[in-house]
């Protein structure tokens, strides 16, 4: 049995950020991550602009990880990689672990959740068709050629235009892979502009927009994809169906917080799906806080960080016994919010929401209800928006309701 | 003696270990590269009860006693069981009148415990069903299992007591002198024969006309399915059947051994040049949610993490066709074994062993002194408790590395599946419940995919998911 401060589960960009943040307070922080070395989905994204908030200036995932990486070796923190954690028992306050060392209870005053997300897969789309070999998720696809140095076919369809697919279109056709095209089933595209422009325009990759995989084909090996046009429900228009001959199909359709681990106690939110917390990181169990990509998906990995950072302090503040979660107030939905974060304000911090709409809006302005009204331009869903208030300027006696209406 | 049984699905693997009790060579043939990945692979997964064959039917001779001899198999053999009862739900007049016929019917076959519940009953033991359930059949002696377990358990036993199996192998010919079998002749080799044992599922049809033999003839049934996640829950407990129709027992909701939940299947007739069209249809899921929402309204398609389809071989007279030839000597039929083929195997190797082989066709066999009638299967450390792992880790660590998050399989036990036969990314699949669950083996493929080239000394290149052509790596990014 080990006793610490503070448990941070996961040491991708958020529990380094977190364990380290931890540590600066004094805490006694035990870091522990399933993968065999630290850093996380960071270690295979080579491609840069990762750090321009945070370090202000443009970082591959590598060198962005190896930064923290080092702060950790520095800052004496016990940093366990190969260890999986079992079970979180709530009562107990207690966190089952299991490494090839054997198996082991620690007992933390405060858990840091940091178990980012998993890719949807493939089954979960429901497409149908045959289920041959060449069907991968981008991150796959991401770890065989940038880690592995392996490729993983010839010619490859993608499906989602969400960054990752974005960026593999670009990696895939720079290894000597033919792309095909990007299918995308909403009319605009899922991933950054930026990204659009550097990783399709850029290779002359078309961006197939309203449209969706409706079958797979091959025996053994993919051999053929068919796709074609949705209507406004994403449902497949028929007579619009086009064949690609492809051996590969690459997904990026979605990241799903991974929760699994408490979900029996800890709340989830029900539009991310991931813990909810508070701007503190403090989730629905007050000694157990949340931060990065398991609380919500990200844009950036740089907001991870600010958040782990901000989950770090809190959980030793928490239990320095300074009244986290003692007076917070809910920050609630109201209309075009697709994703809000957090669910609660807690005075003791700033509050700093991220935002995504439900549907585009060209001209409107986002409202906090008594609190703030600013304009917003350009926005669709799969940019997120960061608005920071000051913790001065909100009454905390006050729900806080947040709209985003078209001008 | 020399007997060649053709085809490792469930009914070949079981008769070839059910031989594998006398002194006589008894060789597997199998034209897929793992055990169990023909027709035992898709199906629902069901140890029937037994009310739904027909009084008379060869089905009905066999699935209440197969389903008896479950218990004993599963502990010999180490593979999950768990009778966890079936209820046939009922939401009309008609329907209710039905569920009589059955009970009557199920009584012939001599299943026991069959009861008719009200709606009360019905909704107390499965709260997730839809509220306008109007009755159920219960049949507490229906269970669940993993059918390829069944078959791969049953081949590392007869492996284990002196069976020679031939994977990745297709049957081309059989040589009939006089007539009377002679050989087995595949793609690669020849392999004389006394007996040959035809159990090649979809294709024993073929089989059978090869050797000159009687034979029905074998219709692919497609049913198609939709797994969803462990973490949807306790959506129901049982096996939940809708009432059945003369074409189908129809499209069911039922949990999996290992927590998750199945949807189907459908039941689509398709011709006889179809038997590897394994491929789901926009329409056949459409179906199996439209219909298993009715009777389980909560299901939560979110939790979808996969979706296959399944043959099951059908024939004009929806009946086993299990007999020796009359026209060639030593040839037996083990055919058309559509459902529930899969509750009725253990019996029917018996049978084909006992009453076919030394009772027909009169051969003499001898019972081996030393059959060793048990198989131990792949320790699942995440299901033991925390000492008992934490001992098997001091004596090796690969026991506490897990390799699939999703579902805490260690690299032990992958190692272990590794040495027990699988060569492919499917045989570690169907072995171990690695890349089984929610992520589908987003996090782990590309580990486990090292670890099988490792332990089998070649390229991950040459790691294939589970056929020749479906390789999953083509080149290097950097020489």
């Amino acid at each position: 049995m080990k006793n610490v401060d503070v448990l941070v589960i996961g040491a991708g960009a958020a529990g380094m950020a977190a364990a380290l943040a931890a540590a600066e307070q004094g805490a006694k922080v035990l870091l522990v991550e399933r993968e065999d070395r630290t850093g996380g989905i960071l270690n295979q994204c080579i491609h840069n602009g990762f750090g321009l908030h945070y370090f202000k200036k443009e970082l591959t995932g590598p060198e962005y990880a190896e930064i923290f990486r080092e702060k950790l070796e520095r800052s004496g923190i016990d940093t366990c990689v190969e260890k999986f954690v079992l079970e979180v028992d709530v009562k107990k306050r207690e966190v089952i672990v299991v490494s090839k060392k054997g198996i082991e209870k620690i007992h933390p005053r405060s858990l840091i959740l940091a178990t980012g997300a998993r890719e949807r897969p493939f089954g979960s789309l429901l497409i149908p068709g045959d289920r041959p070999s060449g069907i991968y998720t981008a991150g796959v696809v991401q770890r065989l050629i940038n880690i592995e140095n392996r490729l993983p076919g010839k010619r490859a369809l993608i499906l989602g235009s969400g960054d990752i697919g974005l960026i593999m279109a670009r990696r895939l056709t720079l290894e000597g892979m033919e792309v095909v095209g990007v299918v995308e089933r909403l009319p605009y595209p899922g991933g950054l502009l930026r990204n659009v422009i550097q990783c399709l325009e850029d290779f002359d990759i078309p961006l197939l927009l309203s449209s969706t995989v409706v079958e797979v084909k091959g025996k053994e090996r993919l051999e053929e994809v068919v796709i074609a046009s949705v209507d406004e429900k994403y449902n497949p228009i028929p007579g619009t169906e086009r064949t690609f001959k492809v051996d590969t199909l690459v997904l990026s359709v979605g990241l799903i917080p991974q929760v699994e681990l408490v979900s029996d106690f800890v709340e989830i939110d029900r539009l991310s799906k991931g813990f909810t917390v508070s701007n503190t990181g403090q989730t629905s169990i007050p000694w157990i806080f949340a931060a990065g990509n398991s609380t919500v998906i990200y844009d950036l990995v740089d907001y991870v960080t600010y958040e782990g950072e901000i989950a770090g302090r809190s959980a030793v503040r928490y239990i320095d016994g300074k009244d986290v979660g003692k007076a917070k107030v809910s920050v609630e939905v109201r209309e075009n919010i697709g994703i809000l974060f957090p669910k609660w304000f807690d005075p003791l911090e700033d509050l700093t929401m991220y935002i995504r709409v439900k549907r585009p809006v060209e001209k409107g302005i986002l409202i906090v209800e008594g609190v703030l009204e600013r304009k917003v331009e350009n926005l669709v869903p799969s940019e997120m928006i960061r608005i920071k208030i000051p913790r001065n300027r909100i009454n905390a006696s006050e729900r806080l309701k947040v709209s985003i209406k078209e001008e | 003696m020399k007997i060649v049984v053709i085809g490792a699905g469930i009914v070949g693997s079981l008769i070839a270990r059910e031989l594998a009790k006398y002194d006589v060579e008894v060789i597997l043939i199998e034209k897929e590269m793992d055990v169990g990945w023909g027709v035992t692979k898709a199906n629902s997964a069901i140890v029937h009860a037994g009310y739904d064959d027909p009084p008379g039917s060869v089905r009905a001779q066999f699935c209440a006693m197969g389903n008896k001899m479950y218990t004993e198999l599963s502990e010999e053999l180490d593979f999950e069981l768990k009778r966890i009862g079936s209820l046939v739900v009922a939401f009309d007049d008609e329907e209710i009148r039905v569920l009589e016929e059955l009970l009557k019917q199920g009584e012939k076959n001599g299943v026991p415990n069959l009861e008719i519940l009200d709606r009360d009953e019905t909704l107390d033991k499965e709260p997730g069903l839809s509220p306008s359930v109007r009755a159920s059949l219960w049949a507490p002696t229906a269970g669940i299992t993993e059918p390829w377990m069944v078959a791969i358990a049953a081949v590392e036993n007869a492996l284990d007591n002196g069976l020679k199996l031939h994977l990745d192998e297709k049957v081309i010919d059989i040589v009939v002198e006089k007539s009377m079998v002679k050989k087995v002749v595949t793609e690669r080799g020849e392999y004389e024969a006394d007996v040959i044992v035809n159990c090649a599922g979809l294709f024993a049809d073929e089989i059978a006309k090869m050797a000159g033999a009687e034979y029905t003839p074998i219709y692919p049934r497609k049913g198609e399915y939709i797994l969803l996640d462990k973490n949807v829950g306790n959506l129901v407990k049982r096996i939940i059947f809708p009432t059945p129709t003369d074409i189908s027992k129809g499209i069911l909701v039922l949990p999996t051994v290992d927590g998750g939940i199945l949807l189907g299947p459908t039941a689509m007739d398709l011709s006889r040049d179809r038997k590897r069209d394994l491929a789901t249809t926009r329409e056949g899921l459409k179906e199996v949610m439209e219909k298993t929402k009715k009777m389980v309204p909560n299901i939560d398609l979110s939790y979808a993490v996969k979706t296959f389809a399944g043959l099951r071989p059908e024939s004009p007279q929806k009946d086993f066709f299990i007999k020796a030839s009359e026209k060639v000597w030593g040839f037996v039929n083990v055919m058309a074994m559509r459902s529930p083929g899969l509750t009725a195997a253990p019996a029917i190797a018996k049978y084909v062993v006992e009453k076919i082989i030394q009772g027909d066709l009169k051969i003499n066999l001898q019972k081996k002194e030393d059959f060793n009638p048990y198989r131990k299967g792949i320790i699942r450390f995440a299901e033991l408790p925390l000492d008992e792992w934490d001992e098997w880790i001091k004596k090796d660590p690969l026991a506490g590395k897990i390799v699939c998050y999703c579902n805490r399989v260690t690299e032990r036990e992958i190692v272990e599946a590794i040495k027990r036969g699988a060569r492919t990314l499917d045989g570690i699949k169907f072995r171990t419940r690695a890349m089984f669950g929610r992520c589908q083996g987003g996090f782990c493929m590309t580990r486990i995919l090292k670890i099988l080239a490792r332990e089998l000394g070649v390229d991950e290149s040459e790691i294939l998911l589970k056929s020749r052509k479906s390789w999953l790596i083509d080149g290097r990014v950097r020489e």
